[in-house]
């Protein structure tokens, strides 16, 4: 197996190659085909709202040694409840009950009965009642902090990158991750909490943060892209992207690895809550975000950075000079990044090119 | 020379980074010996078990002018239910506003353990505001009506114990009952008649001095009650209630005028009633005026919030037109206290309960014990894929999550015990996801570094420049995360402001240690063999690396073919010059075939695998 260093120096040096401008139709294609799907699933099958949204109440009762679920109806039914009663187990040893919404007199019976019947103790039953209009704060929040964030993020990232094309693709990015998540939970139906949200949230911070660094590498080769004819924009950026490879794996790995532990324990050992809930989120919007960074992100700069005058008179100058050149240059070009090359000298070709008077 | 001066430079930088730890935790330590302060974060409620209520304020749409509830408002309803908590003597109680003014501010009251239904009801409940006519008012101790006064004015030894002789001396018609009703038939609400037997009785025995909170029943505001001053300094009873707080329209503090339109410098509250407010005034001042020169205790009125006294002044006036002014011994702070209670009684601030937990204290260790547990395991996950990524430089990974790790625990305690930080399961689970985005910046700079050693620099300038370009990296992918963070945090929801303190803190905490722990590690490190010198298992190889056959431009039109043994300085290098290397690449060029880029990678793997050959 080729090792991972020697991998990351065949992408270093261009040798090897992964063609993610070439085939960004293809990328940009499959992302907005994901968008589409996801808004379909979205629009169609809706969301699963948990009890936070939906209002209602929640019992979960912890360390029963008999998870029987059918004391827990008995209980609800002796208090007049028929209907919309929903009951888990939870983990080993747990059970989650939910109901419609209760009055505070009502909780207070059934948390009492289920005391009673599971006969545990006062502080090993956890109960929730939420009124309906609190999932309608928690909304219009989380979609403030959406709007405020990315607000503030273009703006910093416009002023780092100095191009606006930079931070209007990195969050068209940001916009692909997260309606692809959210479109995931359509699927699933696994239930939105608030924890749910918090992750949402994060993946925001997490995908612009994986984005950012491929960025700062695009930033710091295309520096001065006009200087030379070897490569165009677009190869510059895909060098960019093949050379932060190896880093977006290792930082996707290892930002995986605690979230995936969490998720593990979070639904096997504990059932559902605050922990499986973010760190489901979380899990499927690092991968999704890694991925965008790579096989979208960068590909949308090249697509919008084309259109610009200046780049396109650097193709073709590119294309001229490559002409000129034949394919005696193609060394040249091979050794322009990369490790020193034994007796290779560039002689004036290492010069920077001075521009024609005319176009100065 | 540059060299020793950029370890110094290291060493001053690390130094300080272990004064800054010794001292945060000597700062831990001395609060745990002077101040019994713990040594472990305290922890939130969904953790530690207990109450949680999250209560949203909503102005009565009917009250004109007032329908936005203002961050005044929400102090002020703080405020009044910390006053109603404490009152009921649950200990440990924490309130907050939570959210923005955009959103509509909630109000969040954790009570830990579990709180009795009765507290619960007091939080729920608005605050009430009255206008009650005053009946009788003396000292705020209990009275002993047994202990009759002696010659020096100070009260005698009492012959029968506390409730017994109260009970006696209130019971005036013997019938060993104490009635609850008015004693007589009250012709107007200032009528001593409305003094009930339990009244009487109540007026004896109640301690305002030791608390003089809301009890429980004294606020029906058709009955005479007792009630205390909440400073504790009188006790009252006070006729049933002739004005709520609904009918004040506006109350504001501020420097009195005398006739003459003159600024007096004392502090007055001036208040405002409304239409209806304005006809009750009116009457209440009139019947009130009419006992100035009889009974200057029942000249008073007092101004009753949640059944304590706020104000109780005499009437000085018939006020016709609802426009009054309260006078007396204010500071401004004072006066802008009480016309702020009066403001808020005249608010009828109701509150939503958007959602109650009770959270099983089981369930929260069980959560907390097992969420460590994931901690663990991804950080082990973590140490073993570094190791495997980057083998000897996973040491300085591993010391730099280690460093950060300390650096963490103890600034939540620290904020905890100083600053009422209390951590949460999604305070946890951000910590849990901080391990990624910490080890993240050691990857870029590890990659930084290994990209130079690619473009064949020397591993000790490698260090240096990599750092130089992975610091930009660094600092503006954690800015992303900061403001990710404080978005988060300022626009809080329920748990989210938790996590998004420790996600905040982490990042702030991986800036610190990637500058000030990773990087003078790696400078001092380069020191040392097996580092500086790219040893195969350091994970800084140049070979491994693929620079290729270690070649290193030393300057000069030089190029050294590192071997990776050669000291750093040497300039030895091939010995050849330009021209006779262009010679030799001349010819090991014709004999392979013509230059096509596919040549180029064949090239290549010859070289490495001649290389591969040479090391066995």
């Amino acid at each position: 197996m080729i090792s991972f260093a020697e991998f990351g120096n065949q992408l270093y040096s261009g040798e090897k190659s992964f063609g993610f401008v070439k085939y960004r139709k293809v990328f940009i294609g499959v992302g907005l085909a994901l968008i589409l799907i996801s808004g379909l699933l979205l629009g169609l099958r809706g969301l699963n709202p948990g009890v936070e949204f939906r209002g209602g109440a929640e019992f979960t009762i912890t360390g029963i040694s008999n998870a029987d679920q059918n004391k827990a109806y008995t209980v609800t039914k002796a208090n007049g409840l028929n209907e919309g009663v929903r009951v888990a187990t939870l983990g080993t040893n747990a059970l989650r009950i939910q109901t419609q919404t209760l009055t505070q007199d009502q909780a207070e019976k059934i948390r009492n009965g289920l005391i009673e019947a599971y006969k545990v103790k006062a502080a090993d039953i956890d109960s929730t009642t939420i009124g309906p209009s609190w999932g309608k704060t928690v909304t219009i929040k989380a979609i403030w902090s959406l709007v405020i964030f990315l607000g503030v993020i273009a703006v910093i990232l416009g002023i780092y990158f100095r191009t606006w094309k930079m931070s209007a693709s990195a969050l068209l990015a940001l916009m692909h991750d997260i309606t692809i998540t959210v479109g995931f939970f359509a699927l699933t139906q696994v239930e939105i909490s608030p924890a749910t949200v918090i992750g949402l949230l994060t993946i925001l911070g997490y995908s612009l943060y994986d984005t950012v660094v491929v960025y700062d590498k695009i930033r710091e080769l295309t520096t001065d892209f006009e200087g030379q004819r070897r490569r165009t924009y677009s190869e510059l950026v895909n060098l960019a992207v093949n050379q932060t490879l190896v880093r977006s794996i290792n930082t996707s790995v290892v930002a995986l690895l605690p979230v995936a532990s969490i998720l593990f324990i979070g639904s096997y050992l504990l059932g559902a809550g605050t922990l499986r809930d973010i760190s489901l989120a979380l899990f499927v919007g690092t991968i999704i975000g890694t991925l965008s960074s790579i096989f979208i992100a960068s590909p949308l700069l090249t697509l919008l950075r084309e259109r610009e005058i200046k780049i396109q008179n650097h193709n073709s100058r590119v294309a001229q000079f490559r002409q000129g050149q034949g394919a005696a240059s193609d060394e040249i070009l091979e050794s322009a990044i990369g490790p020193v090359q034994v007796g290779a000298h560039q002689g004036q070709k290492a010069q920077p090119s001075r521009k024609a008077r005319s176009r100065r | 020379m540059a060299r020793t001066n950029t370890t110094r430079r290291a060493t001053k930088v690390l130094l300080s980074l272990v004064v800054l730890v010794l001292l945060a935790t000597s700062a831990l330590l001395i609060g745990n010996l002077w101040k019994k302060q713990p040594l472990t974060p305290s922890l939130a409620l969904d953790l530690e078990g207990g109450t949680q209520m999250i209560l949203a304020p909503k102005a009565d749409a009917n009250s004109k002018g007032r329908k936005n509830v203002t961050q005044e408002d929400i102090d002020q309803a703080i405020e009044i239910i910390r006053k109603r908590v404490d009152a009921s003597g649950v200990t440990e109680t924490e309130i907050t506003s939570q959210g923005s003014s955009q959103g509509g501010q909630n109000i969040v009251v954790s009570v830990p353990g579990t709180p009795d239904k009765d507290t619960l009801d007091l939080v729920r409940s608005s605050a009430q505001l009255r206008f009650r006519p005053v009946l009788l008012a003396g000292a705020p101790n209990p009275v002993n009506p047994t202990a009759h006064a002696g010659k020096d004015g100070k009260p005698g030894t009492p012959t029968k114990d506390l409730a017994t002789a109260a009970k006696e001396t209130a019971d005036a018609n013997k019938d060993g009952k104490l009635e609850t009703k008015p004693s007589g038939k009250p012709k107007d609400p200032s009528d001593t008649a409305w003094i009930s037997e339990q009244n009487t009785y109540d007026f004896f025995t109640r301690d305002c001095a030791k608390e003089p909170g809301r009890h429980e029943g004294t606020d029906d505001p058709n009955a005479a009650i007792v009630a205390c001053e909440r400073d504790g300094s009188q006790k009252y009873i006070l006729g049933p209630a002739e004005m709520e707080g609904t009918d004040v329209s506006r109350a504001d503090s501020g420097q009195g005028t005398s006739s003459t339109g003159q600024a007096t410098g004392a502090w007055v509250v001036n208040l405002t009633m409304n239409a209806e407010g304005t006809k009750k005034f009116k009457a209440l001042s009139e019947r009130l005026f009419a006992l100035k020169s009889t009974d200057p205790t029942r000249n008073r009125f007092a101004i009753v919030l949640d059944g304590a006294v706020v104000s109780a002044p005499s009437m000085n006036a018939i006020i016709p037109d609802g426009n009054g002014q309260i006078s007396g011994n204010f500071t401004a702070k004072s006066a802008a206290s009480l016309a702020n209670q009066l403001k808020f009684g005249s608010l009828p601030l109701n509150f939503d309960v958007l959602s109650e937990r009770q959270i099983s204290a089981t369930l929260g260790s069980e959560h907390l014990q097992k969420g460590l547990w994931a901690g663990l395991l991804g950080l082990l996950l973590v140490v073993i894929y570094l190791a495997w990524q980057y083998r000897g430089l996973s040491i300085v990974a591993l010391g730099s999550l280690f460093t950060a790790g300390i650096m963490v625990y103890g600034a939540i305690t620290l904020l905890s015990n100083h600053m009422g930080y209390r951590l949460s399961l999604a305070g946890v689970a951000g910590l849990i996801v901080a391990v990624g985005i910490t080890a993240d910046s050691f990857i870029v700079y590890f990659e930084r570094i290994r990209d130079e050693v690619r473009d064949g620099r020397p591993l000790v300038s490698a260090v240096d420049e990599g750092w130089a370009r992975a610091k930009r990296t660094i600092i503006i992918s954690d800015m992303v995360n900061l403001v990710a963070a404080a978005v988060l945090y300022f626009l809080a929801v329920g748990g989210v402001q938790g996590f998004a303190f420790t996600l905040g803190l982490t990042t702030i905490i991986d800036l610190i240690v990637i500058i000030m722990f990773t990087h003078p590690l790696m400078v001092l490190l380069m020191k040392v063999k097996f580092f500086g010198q790219g040893h195969r298992l350091s994970g800084l190889d140049p070979k491994h690396l693929g620079a290729t056959s270690g070649a290193v431009y030393v300057g000069r039109g030089q190029i050294r073919m590192g071997t990776g043994k050669d000291d750093a300085s040497g300039m030895e290098g091939t010995g050849l010059s330009i021209a006779e290397r262009r010679a030799l690449a001349k010819r090991e060029e014709e004999s392979h075939s013509s230059a096509a880029p596919e040549t180029v990678v064949e090239k290549n793997d010859q070289t490495e695998k001649a290389e591969g050959g040479s090391q066995k």
